[in-house]
């Protein structure tokens, strides 16, 4: 079994900042990554897209291709394809690579798991042509696949940014249908001047709206009452904007409205969650440096509360000084005098959030979806199921397992997890915090018996 | 069956390579995401649910979802998670139990 000082999971940009700062304090550093190249999601496989699609993608994707290559640095053992199945007390991390259980085993860990698209339940949302944005724009950063007809639909600045993708690849959207209301932005407007400190991501977002505009993409705001229709595939996006009733035919339907950090790995080790109301999620208790309440364990960068890559890369930094000095590798003067910068850079990056949280709410409509729309997409628990449950005496999330199967799947709530707490808690009257959330157990993701039969194969370590 | 994709493809060097999908043969880029290439020659039905038999397609791209499963090599997988390999041999999973679902 491989040891070292210090485990980080998640190579997106608080998992590569962290391994470079932590090698540079002289830590021995393993760095666990689901895919096959380091860059997370949002700078996915930039070291083969830079080259090809670089003018389409942007100036601030090709950025992480600084951060990947600081993981070239002595110290650093980047394990790809390793998809992390549990964490022990110990601490001890089991995962899956190249199709053979593996282990290694750290004296602190840094989890830098990201974020995961929020869901977004409304009706037609499982048919096959409907995926949530981050998929597109993983599909075009790795694979430069872009969906021909495709409706953007939610709110955030993130459907600004893959419309103005589209539109320099020759293949704008049909139409963006947004959620956000006036009223939503006039409540943001108290955040302007806070936000003015990052003013580059407003001047940023004014710019991919003029550029959507030029291209004439149509549109609508204040959209309610979404549904993606078709009987074996997505045929059109039908929605109500300022009292009109619309249906855009379209063969692609791309939702977002937020991401929310992926809390499953924090969770299965008993890392306390509390709902922040601002993000309309939970997220992991954390203190400055990313410390959580369990010994050992920090957590950088989306993981511990939406922040963007920018301040992610910051908190990585944070996160892995902290674990430098309380390995006595350096000491905490020389801690503090190291990461005195990096918080005000962090501080200067989250200055927009307050703003953008405000400007671009959740779409109401699926954060307590209608009765027959799908919440679990893998055992198909509608969110009437949910409140027919709530009626039956279903206290929390974990009794509605029992009830329904919600959360079973194999996707293990992720994408209805936030939905069934919120549902619940409209039920019973009680906070989302009094509510609960799913216990994540491990494995946290699949794991063969062939591939824990392998794992202590002699002659297949040998052929490593 | 390119032509008919809702999805295009941005011009790429890697050579293409022979698979096959539920016995349709595919000539897909070698070392490829298997789900974005897949979509990009315009297979629309990934899977059918072991619940009710309803047809799904990749809806994440980034592991989470499980929506994408496939099966191949004697195993069901996540196809965003597999690179497309000469001569894989995909299918459909769980058609069994969808067809049961749906009787």
């Amino acid at each position: 079994m491989q040891c070292c000082d210090l485990a980080i999971i998640g190579a997106g940009p608080a998992g590569m900042a962290a391994a470079a700062e932590a090698a540079q304090q002289g830590l021995s550093v393993i760095l666990l990554d689901e895919q096959n190249r380091p860059g997370g999601q949002i700078y996915r496989d930039v070291d083969r897209a830079a080259g090809t699609r670089g003018a389409i993608l942007g100036q601030e994707y090709l950025c992480g291709a600084t951060l990947t290559a600081g993981l070239g640095g002595a110290g650093i053992t980047h394990l790809s394809g390793a998809v992390v199945w549990a964490i022990e007390d110990g601490f001890r991390i089991s995962f899956t690579r190249h199709g053979r259980a593996g282990q290694v085993e750290a004296e602190r860990i840094i989890l830098a798991t990201g974020a995961l698209e929020r869901p977004m339940p409304a009706p037609g949302w499982t048919l096959p042509g409907v995926m949530t944005a981050g998929a597109a724009q993983i599909l075009l950063k790795q694979s430069g696949v872009l969906p021909r007809c495709a409706v953007l639909t939610g709110s955030g600045p993130l459907l600004y940014l893959i419309a103005a993708q589209m539109v320099r690849a020759g293949t704008p959207p049909l139409a963006l249908v947004e959620t956000q209301t006036a009223a939503s932005l006039m409540a943001s407007a108290r955040h302007l001047p806070g936000a003015l400190r990052g003013w580059r991501y407003l001047a940023k977002g004014l710019k991919m709206l003029a550029e959507i505009k030029r291209a004439g993409v149509p549109r609508y705001t204040g959209a309610a009452n979404i549904a993606v229709t078709g009987s074996t595939r997505a045929e059109a996006v039908s929605f109500r904007s300022k009292g009109q009733e619309h249906s855009i035919a379209c063969d692609t339907v791309l939702l977002h409205h937020g991401v929310v950090p992926n809390t499953q790995a924090a969770r299965s080790i008993g890392v306390p969650h509390a709902w922040s109301e601002a993000q309309q999620c939970f997220v992991p208790e954390t203190g400055t440096w990313g410390e959580t309440g369990k010994d050992g364990v920090l957590i950088a960068g989306d993981g511990a509360g939406i922040g963007g890559a920018m301040a992610a890369e910051f908190a990585g930094r944070i996160a892995a000084l902290k674990a430098a000095e309380e390995l006595g590798r350096i000491t905490a003067q020389e801690r503090d005098r190291r990461a005195a910068p990096l918080f005000s850079q962090r501080s200067r990056e989250t200055a927009v959030r307050p703003f953008l949280d405000a400007a671009y709410p959740p779409y109401a409509g699926a954060l307590r979806p209608a009765d027959s729309t799908i919440v679990c997409r893998c055992e198909e628990v509608t969110a009437g199921d949910i409140r027919s449950y709530a009626k039956l005496g279903c206290l929390g999330p974990n009794q509605a397992k029992a009830f329904g199967r919600a959360g079973m799947g194999p996707c293990q709530g992720r994408y209805c997890g936030l939905t069934v707490t919120a549902l619940l808690a409209e039920a019973s009257g009680q906070t989302p915090d009094e509510t609960g959330y799913y216990r994540i157990r491990p494995p946290i993701k699949p794991v063969t018996l062939g591939e824990l039969a392998a794992m202590d194969d002699p002659a297949a370590t040998a052929a490593e | 069956m390119k032509t008919d994709s809702p999805f295009l493809e941005l011009a790429g060097d890697a050579p293409r390579v022979r698979v096959w999908f539920d016995g349709l043969a595919l000539d897909l880029p070698a070392g490829a995401n298997l789900a974005a290439a897949l979509l990009a020659v315009g297979v629309q039905v990934f899977r059918h649910t072991p619940v009710s038999g309803a047809p799904r397609a990749p809806f994440c791209m980034m592991g989470a979802c499980f929506e994408c499963l496939v099966e191949t090599g004697g195993r069901v997988q996540q196809a965003c998670m597999l690179e497309v390999e000469e001569g894989m041999q995909i299918a459909r999973p769980h058609e069994a139990e969808a067809n049961d679902a749906m009787l």
